[in-house]
């Protein structure tokens, strides 16, 4: 396009301005990069929570445990296939802040159920043959620092004293979502050290055959403890894992409601811009349009405008959103799964896009309509 | 040839017949032009002068093509324009008129020469063409060390000189110009109207002024009053013959 230098020769005009703006539209859109990697890290998950895995909790509440008794009966409902236990063992690693998910798991069960983590054989065989044992996730390890071998210490919150582990092994997670910061340990090591609650799981994973089968293996399990002093609670993963997240709060209309909101700001902020600037310029305008400019060309020199201002602001935001999500979790662990998709890169250079087009479109259909004689009347 | 009359026999490059132009202002309605007519032959420098609020500009611009009149018929080089969409006005603007302004005619973010070469982006010209003719146009205003100035950079004599170099770039049928010098010291100003007097005299430019200054009018071949919605030609200074 022959008029290019018009439209960057009217950008350099106001520098400051330009510059401004560009830099709100960056900082929204990294703000928007940002509400994407927490709402993925809650939606995580969610998402990749299976359908035919179910997990049985003590209906009564999730920390009050089951007995062991439950496994056998459990395991003979039709359609369920593996069934593993393990218990959340509260703790910490050198102080409070250094805080992750530790289980107590077992070990014969565990990989069968969840088997979307991949540890290698050797090292899983040195994990079995080590009471001490841990498996750790890699990025956990990564953090820390950690060598196979290294003697972790944990402090116990729950299950109070200091508890010593072999790091044995780590564990990679085979989708991206999958949480790379678990830290595992032998669930009979950890019955026989603690001094209550002896021979109790926390809560127990299954899986089934087919998905089609949850609702109906579940109502078969819960019926099996009914009125037992230990009723359970079945519930698909992913059930599971969405009440989960509920429980945090409503992080998705909160996420919503802040991007709208800065969404709207920002298409005020850039509406106002481009109007201001159309209107210094009407003058100009209505000399370009004497000399033979058409009214389209001139609406889309300003729409144009708008839309490099909303190109650049945004690439340079949403570049910067990815460069912050490849550093990883920031918060040392709230939100483990720390990525920012590719595919909403685009989205959000889309929206950078049509918001853009909107603040200009006003702007332009009035520099449009603006009429040459009553233009150059108003000096 | 001029004539104001209505009575000529069509020969003329543009042929102004009976226009009428009326301005609504609420519920008020103003009378600007009434029944003029007008001829000017290819070549002709023609001045227009008059009280202020007389419709000089009004006039101009709807010869240019800015505005449609509310009757009557524009006819230039035998296209009648008053029928002409605005679309197709503007396209009509781009081949056959030259505007120069009283003042902030030149785009500030843009040097002299791409200012001048503007009216070049509308046409298929290739960029060394278009080169070649803003330096034409640029050398013939005595601009051409100036190419590279911005706006803001030139004298305002300068900055009219460039305008001027602007309009006659893309060789348009006719130049029109609203008060060129009204803005411009009385040096500036003899600079401007002898450029303006050499395109008529040596490059056969059909030029219409509009200006207040009578010393300004007699650069032209023909003066005209304009008042009350009339034109009555002025009797001829024979001085600069
Ligand atoms: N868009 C418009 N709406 C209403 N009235 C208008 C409009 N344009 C011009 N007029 C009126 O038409 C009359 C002629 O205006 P015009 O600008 O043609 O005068 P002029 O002779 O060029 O004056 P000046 O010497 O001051 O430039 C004026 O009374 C003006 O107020
Ligand atoms: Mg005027």
């Amino acid at each position: 396009m022959k008029h290019l230098h018009i439209l960057f020769g009217n950008l350099a005009r106001k520098k400051v301005r330009t510059a401004l703006t560009v830099g709100s539209f960056a900082v929204a859109m990294f703000l928007f990069g940002i509400l994407v990697v927490v709402r993925l890290a809650f939606q995580a998950g969610v998402e990749i929570a299976g359908l035919d895995r179910l997990i049985i909790i003590n209906r009564t509440s999730i920390i009050q445990p089951m007995p062991l008794a439950h496994r056998d009966r459990i395991q003979r409902v039709p359609g369920v296939t593996k069934v593993t236990f393990s218990n959340w063992f509260g703790g910490y690693y050198q102080n409070e802040k250094n805080f992750f998910p530790i289980f107590s798991i077992d070990t014969d069960s565990w990989l069968g159920v969840y088997n979307e983590f991949e540890v290698p054989p050797e090292q899983w065989k040195a994990f079995t043959e080590d009471r001490e044992g841990a498996i750790v996730g890699e990025k956990l390890v990564e953090r820390y620092g950690w060598k196979l071998g290294d003697r972790i210490p944990i402090k116990g919150t729950i299950f109070a004293g200091n508890w010593e582990f072999n790091l044995r092994g780590i564990y990679k997670g085979t989708r991206q979502q999958d949480d790379p910061t678990q830290f595992w340990f032998h669930w009979k090591y950890f019955d026989e050290r603690k001094e209550f609650q002896k021979g109790m799981a926390g809560w127990y994973t299954l899986r089934i055959d087919n998905p089609d089968n949850a609702v109906r293996a579940s109502k078969a399990i819960d019926q099996l403890f009914a009125n037992s002093p230990y009723e359970t609670k079945t519930e698909t993963e992913r059930t599971f894992a969405a009440n989960w997240v509920k429980q945090m709060g409503n992080i998705e209309f909160l996420i919503l409601s802040i991007g709208t909101v800065v969404m709207f700001t920002l298409l005020l902020v850039t509406g106002n811009t481009m109007a201001i600037s159309v209107r210094e310029r009407v003058r100009e305008l209505a000399v370009l349009k004497a000399i033979g400019y058409s009214d389209r060309t001139v609406l889309t020199l300003i729409m144009l405008e708008s839309l490099v201002i909303a190109a650049l602001g945004g690439a340079v935001g949403l570049g910067l959103a990815k460069l912050f999500s490849l550093r990883g979790d920031p918060t040392g662990g709230i939100l483990p799964i720390f990525y920012l998709p590719n595919i909403w890169l685009l989205y959000g250079f889309a929206g950078a896009l049509v918001i853009g087009s909107i603040a200009g479109v006003i702007p332009a259909v009035s520099a449009m309509r603006l009429r040459v004689v009553e233009a150059l009347r108003r000096v | 040839m001029v004539r104001v009359d209505g009575e000529n026999n069509g020969r003329a490059l543009i042929q102004v017949r009976n226009i009428d132009m009326k301005y609504r202002r609420g519920s008020e309605e103003i009378h600007v032009l009434q029944g003029l007519s007008l001829d000017v032959a290819e070549g002709e420098f023609v001045a227009f002068m008059g009280p202020s609020g007389s419709g000089k500009t009004t006039l101009l611009n709807l010869i240019g093509g800015l505005d449609t009149p509310t009757s009557g018929s524009i006819r230039v080089g035998g296209e009648e324009i008053s029928e002409l969409s605005s679309a197709e006005l503007t396209a009509w603007r781009a081949r056959n008129v030259g505007f120069i302004f009283q003042m902030y005619n030149l785009l500030p973010v843009l040097t002299a020469f791409q200012n001048v070469e503007l009216p070049l982006l509308l046409t298929k010209l290739s960029r060394a063409d278009r080169r070649r003719h803003v330096e034409a146009a640029l050398s013939l205003v005595g601009l051409e060390d100036r190419m590279k100035h911005y706006p803001s950079q030139l004298s305002g004599g300068q900055g009219q000189r460039v305008a001027i170099a602007r309009a006659i770039v893309a060789d348009p049928t006719f130049l029109l110009c609203d008060e060129p010098t009204g803005d411009l010291d009385r040096k500036s100003a003899h600079e401007i109207l002898d450029l303006l007097t050499a395109l008529s005299k040596e490059h056969g430019k059909t030029i219409l002024m509009v200006t207040h200054d009578p010393l300004a009018a007699e650069h032209a071949d023909t003066i005209l009053h304009l008042d009350k919605g009339e034109l009555v030609e002025t009797v001829r200074t024979e001085a600069r013959v």
